[in-house]
């Protein structure tokens, strides 16, 4: 018995979020279903930042699944559904902003500071090499 | 000296940041309808579910689309100033009752007075999905081509609708 109902409670831990949103609306398509179940994890809830619309049980979020569903069904690709998001939301809507010109700041501002730091640590250890090696020995531990 | 210079340098740039993070509202996400058409719609009225009521009521004049809502607290907050702006006859106003129900809508109105001239009702937020929605309330400045102008999140009051739109209003019915 308490077996049973340690197995129920963490099977709830486990399931409780997933029956949370759009309970059977999924497509008899693997494929499909697959999609959409990827693209919905890439697009921000307006309403909710920091939530996709997988996530998030606000009504924009279920409506834009809806939306994304019907897009779907009428047989368009990935690129247009992200196209027709970008449209009405811009690029915020997507976790992953698609390169453009817009965004190209966000894309290289990371390697820009990977370079900088690159080149501080080249400037300090070329110093630090150059300079006369007085430490205390160190132990051997 | 140049050894402090600049981790001085750095850090200010850093400072300079935080400063323009700070100041920004993350919740109010630019729209990229603005200097693109305004999205055409018809959707049933919200008095009367038979007539077709859209962005055709407005096309070629300088309007203003209202999304609002019943469940929206920043609507009620502003309805007043809408008001007062449909008294003026400033600019014609256009609801778009958004994700709403149509008896307390109506009720709204019955209560509240309407700004309107014309609510269209969408039931099932499509519409407003189009103009990229996510919050109400939210206003839209139409010019006469049809095209998106300006657009305000959050409840209008009368210190911004002066500061930013009558400015625009000023220059679009100005430029025949």
């Amino acid at each position: 018995m308490k077996k049973l109902i340690l197995a129920l409670l963490s099977g709830a831990l486990i399931f409780g979020n997933a029956w949370a949103i759009d309970v059977g609306q999924s497509f008899d398509d693997p494929e499909l279903q697959a999609r959409y179940e990827k693209i919905i994890e890439e697009v921000r809830c307006l309403k909710c930042q920091n939530q996709s619309i997988k996530d998030s049980n606000a009504f924009l979020a279920s409506d834009l699944r809806r939306e994304i569903r019907h897009l779907l069904e009428e047989g368009k690709t990935d690129d247009e559904i992200y196209d027709f998001l970008v449209a009405r939301y811009g690029d915020f809507a997507l976790y992953r902003p698609r390169p453009s010109g817009r965004t190209l700041i966000l894309w290289i501002a990371p390697m820009i500071f990977l370079l900088f730091g690159a080149f501080a640590v080249w400037r300090v250890t070329r110093r630090r090499m150059r300079l006369p090696i007085d430490d205390e020995p160190m132990d051997g531990s | 000296m140049s050894k402090f210079l600049l981790p001085l340098f750095a850090f200010l740039l850093l400072v300079g940041m935080f400063v323009i993070g700070l100041t920004k509202d993350p919740s109010r996400i630019p729209s990229p309808l603005l200097g693109n058409p305004a999205p055409e719609y018809a959707l049933p009225s919200l008095q009367d579910p038979d007539v077709l009521v859209g962005s055709a009521d407005f096309a070629g004049q300088v309007a203003l689309v209202n999304i609002w809502a019943t469940w929206c607290p920043g609507c009620r907050q502003e309805h007043g100033f809408l008001m007062e702006l449909a008294a003026e006859n400033a600019v014609p106003i256009f609801g778009l009752n958004w994700r709403d129900n149509r008896p307390d809508a109506l009720q709204w109105l019955r209560n509240l007075g309407n700004p309107y001239e014309t609510s269209a009702f969408d039931a099932d937020g499509r519409v407003g999905i189009d103009w990229g929605a996510y919050g109400a309330p939210e206003t839209f400045l139409v010019d006469k081509n049809g095209m998106v102008v300006h657009k305000h999140i959050a409840p209008l009051t009368r210190e911004i609708w002066e500061r930013d739109f009558v400015p625009l209003i000023e220059q679009l019915e100005g430029g025949e």
